[in-house]
């Protein structure tokens, strides 16, 4: 038995539903909430990565970098709102994040 | 031999994503999720991907996972109480996540034949000349794309971070570098006797 794409599309599933789990589990962490979304990522890439290979293609691998580079900027920009609003209000707790009244 | 490997692998990644999402501590969390990227670079040496599990253990690793640890043991807050009351989400979260999952798997393997065997690298190249040779050319655009995000997301980080504390001593290098010494000193005749 061969290594095959459905292994790595099965993997990068369980994964996806994971971090989507960690997403509603974890309702008040916002920093947990984060990491799903990293975990999330992973699975995306994953998956660009072993359609690409399996087709013989290098585009998916292209853009599994690109994927890559967001998920960096994203959580750079994130933690950086986070560090700002526990300055200001003493805490993060998601529940609390209402003050534009939404 | 590989399939052993990729289950083994397999098996601590999705533990890894398990633990990093029901770890009482957040400290904890992001070590699980430093495991799990490390464990999928191995997963993408497996098939012959190797610049991109190396990029992964770079950025990821050495960047992203970084980060959220600083942050989070910086940040002093009551994880205890940030987890009360997490109990009643389990049912709805399960719902959603099993309908998730059941549609990428539906997705996923309608496919009935599996493709051909891995390719990582589309020619007699390595994979990674074969990344070189379209990076630069093909997707120039592409690549100067997501250097400028990266570009917005440091400037985002470093404006939004940044504060000017009122009563911090700094050091003015221009004011230093500006003294004369006609300001600087001042003659003074001395008489004897007397105090200045």
């Amino acid at each position: 038995m061969d290594l095959t794409l459905s292994h790595y599309l099965g993997l990068s599933a369980f994964l996806f539903t994971i971090g989507v789990l960690g997403i509603f589990v974890n309702r008040k962490n916002i920093i947990v909430i984060l990491m799903a979304i990293e975990l999330i990522l992973l699975s995306v890439n994953l998956n660009l990565i072993a359609f690409s290979v399996f087709s013989g293609t290098i585009a998916g691998q292209i853009f599994a970098m690109l994927v890559l580079t967001v998920a960096a900027a994203e959580a750079a920009v994130g933690l950086a709102i986070l560090v700002v609003f526990f300055r200001n209000r003493g805490d993060i707790a998601v529940e609390s994040i209402d003050l534009m009244k939404g | 031999m590989e399939v052993i490997a990729f289950w083994i692998l397999a098996v601590i990644v999705g533990a890894a994503a398990v633990f990093v999402i029901t770890a009482k501590n957040p400290v904890h969390s992001v070590l699980w999720l430093i495991l799990s990227f490390f464990t999928s670079a191995a997963l993408l040496l497996l098939i012959g991907a190797e610049f991109l599990a190396m990029l992964l253990v770079v950025v990821y690793v050495g960047a992203v996972a970084v980060l959220f640890l600083f942050v989070v043991m910086m940040l002093d807050v009551d994880f205890v109480e940030l987890r009360q009351g997490t109990l009643q989400y389990w049912p709805f979260a399960l719902m959603v996540a099993l309908a998730f999952f059941a549609e990428i798997a539906l997705v996923s393997f309608a496919r009935a034949e599996d493709g051909p065997s891995p390719d990582p690298s589309p020619g007699a190249q390595t994979n990674v000349e074969a990344i070189g040779a379209v990076m630069y050319t093909e997707y120039l655009l592409l690549f100067q794309m997501s250097g400028m995000i990266l570009l917005v997301a440091m400037i985002g980080a470093i404006v939004l971070t940044l504060r000017h504390r009122p009563g911090v001593k700094k050091q003015n290098i221009a004011k230093q570098t500006a003294r004369r010494r006609s300001e600087a000193f001042t003659k003074v005749d001395v008489k004897p006797g007397q105090g200045i």
